[in-house]
């Protein structure tokens, strides 16, 4: 365990709440981001350009900007955050806000990694096991997704480090609202903002860092254990 | 019976293909390029012709209004890259088709040790040989119970020595399984050794098909399986064995002596006479040291190989003999001629 009183309530307060949205972000797109990919890898239709555009474009535009079309559109007066709020489904200037902005930010990072998994993969491995009677969604579990499992987990590494660092997107759709949407960048941002806020902040720094490099050694670990029960070892 | 005729047009090849494998084995034979592998991958399911019509057993697998998904096909693939699951034991990827092939279930235990599959049924296809891959794949294919067995060159990426590991195992599927198979290849050992019907490709179209011992005894076809393999195919049956060790055989051309055979009378053989290996003479030759000289007559020449017949009416075979024009013109060879045929050297085949 990490000692709570190195990190002063409010930081970590940060750090739990970053690693809370970085993993909901990232659980909660993961299968839309294996379904794109797959449509973008292995399918070929009218609008293609425009679906990968679509999907690459949090990716280029200002995170800013990002998040005000998200706080445009789920903002409670907005089009769509009008229609959950009856629901009970609220965004704006909540943690699950937070969540969404860090999981379309993260979204074209997880479905780059998860396409070229399956661009690797070899069709005529889904076309032996189409010839021995399985049907397609049989050879997808069996076959073709055991096979990308390390690109997923590459992906899904990716858009957890992403969400984990996400600001420019988060601030401005959910604000910094201690313990509600602080994550760690933004006490990082706004402990640099007190006089005396220095200290503190290099501690998250290093909490982010650690975070960080962690989750990289851990899916390396990961992959490496599942290509090597693929390749020839015995 | 498979009955395949359908056209297909890609940037550089049109393919035009039209033929019927009856039960044995069949060779689709041409180089590389010809079309053979759109050819099954079009019977298989896994690439749809722009027309056609292909049937299996009298069940229609693709015509203008009907066509049937590769897994409603039942046909085994056994591909030139094997493409056996990574990710999965040797065991894991021949029980693969049973889940939804139950009728192939049962089989394993037989199947496992017809190919000599028990010993590698805890690895992984990483692990194996080539020609241990090619085994699996074979095995496989065999137990998601198919109603015709497709192999696109299952040989065609071993060297010489899987490739003689593997061959036995070929003949006995076709010998044991009574599965009619369709066989891809290029090479013409092995469709010497396995075939009964050849379907001959050039340039994505079918040039001839029909029972491998016409194509090889025709002048005008024996050329395209190369002109090193012009050559007839026989049949022969052993009589006994002489007191010198040789062994008497009786064909449609008269008794042959070959060398070096060990088999108990009445067995049935295939030989195999090249073209090169068979000197002509008008005269009965006297005084060779080539034993076997079988009367013949000239039915065909052309561009320097003879279509000879062996024996009288209806029962003939034929041979082929390779001559330059000099010594047609010399010998006055045309159709009808009787001569005598000098067989140098013979190989025997299993049948």
């Amino acid at each position: 365990m990490i000692p709570t009183d190195w990190l002063g309530p409010q930081e970590w307060q940060a750090v739990q709440l970053s690693l809370r949205v970085a993993a909901v972000a990232t659980l909660a797109s993961l299968p839309l981001a294996v379904a794109v990919a797959w449509l973008l890898a292995r399918r070929r239709f009218p609008g293609h350009g425009l679906v990968s555009g679509v999907v690459h474009l949090p990716l280029i535009l200002p995170p800013v900007v990002t998040g005000y079309l998200l706080l445009v559109t789920f903002g409670t007066q907005g089009p769509v955050g009008s229609l959950l709020k009856p629901l009970g489904i609220v965004f704006a200037f909540r943690w699950t806000g937070a969540a969404l902005a860090c999981g379309i930010m993260s979204f074209p990072l997880m479905v780059r990694a998860i396409r070229l998994g399956f661009e690797a993969v070899d069709p005529r491995l889904e076309q032996a096991a189409a010839t021995l009677g399985a049907p397609r969604a049989w050879i997808f579990a069996t076959v073709t997704l055991p096979l990308i499992l390390p690109a997923i987990l590459a992906g899904a590494t990716l858009g957890f480090a992403k969400a984990m660092g996400e600001f420019g997107a988060t601030i401005t759709f959910v604000s910094n609202i201690p313990g509600q949407t602080q994550t760690l960048p933004s006490a990082i941002y706004a402990l640099l903002q007190t006089p005396s806020g220095d200290a503190a902040a290099m501690r998250l720094v290093l909490v982010s860092a650690a975070i960080a490099m962690a989750a990289v050694l851990v899916s390396e670990w990961l992959s490496w254990r599942m290509s090597s029960r693929i390749e020839a070892r015995r | 019976m498979l009955e395949v005729a359908f056209s297909h047009r890609f940037q550089d090849l049109a393919l035009d293909v039209a033929f019927q494998a009856p039960a044995g084995v069949t060779a689709l034979f041409g180089p590389s390029g010809c079309g053979k592998s759109t050819t099954i991958n079009a019977i298989a399911g896994l690439m749809r012709p722009d027309r056609g019509r292909i049937a299996l057993n009298g069940r229609v697998l693709f015509d203008g209004a009907v066509d049937l998904s590769p897994q409603a096909r039942r046909i085994g693939c056994v591909f030139q890259d094997a493409r056996l699951f990574p990710h999965m034991t040797v065991a894991a990827n021949l029980r693969y088709p049973s889940r939804w092939r139950r009728g192939a279930a049962r089989d394993f235990d037989r199947i496992a040790g017809m190919l000599a599959l028990e010993p590698l049924l805890h690895r992984r296809p990483g692990t194996l040989s080539g020609g241990e891959r090619q085994r699996v794949a074979i095995g496989r294919a065999l137990l998601s119970d198919p109603a015709l067995l497709v192999m696109d060159e299952p040989l065609a990426a071993l060297d010489e020595a899987r490739k003689a590991e593997i061959m036995p195992w070929l003949e006995r599927l076709r010998d044991e399984i009574r599965l009619p198979i369709l066989y891809v290849s290029h090479s013409v050992p092995e469709v010497l050794r396995l075939a009964t019907t050849v379907v001959l490709m050039r340039q994505g179209r079918v040039v001839h098909s029909g029972p491998l011992a016409a194509i090889l005894a025709d002048p005008q076809l024996a050329p395209l399986l190369g002109a090193r393999e012009a050559g007839a195919l026989i049949g022969a049956r052993v009589e006994g064995r002489e007191a010198d060790g040789m062994t008497r055989v009786a064909t449609a051309g008269g008794p042959m002596l070959l060398p070096g055979l060990d088999l108990p009378a009445g067995h049935v053989l295939r030989l195999r006479i090249l073209a090169h290996e068979v000197i002509l003479a008008r005269g009965a030759p006297r005084g060779l040291s080539a034993l076997n000289i079988l009367p013949v007559v000239v039915t065909q020449l052309q561009d320097g190989l003879v279509q000879l017949a062996l024996g009288p009416g209806p029962q003939h075979e034929r041979m082929l003999a390779q001559i330059t024009p000099r010594s047609a013109k010399t010998l006055e060879l045309q159709a009808g001629t009787a001569c005598h045929a000098i067989v140098k050297s013979v190989s025997v085949l299993p049948s």
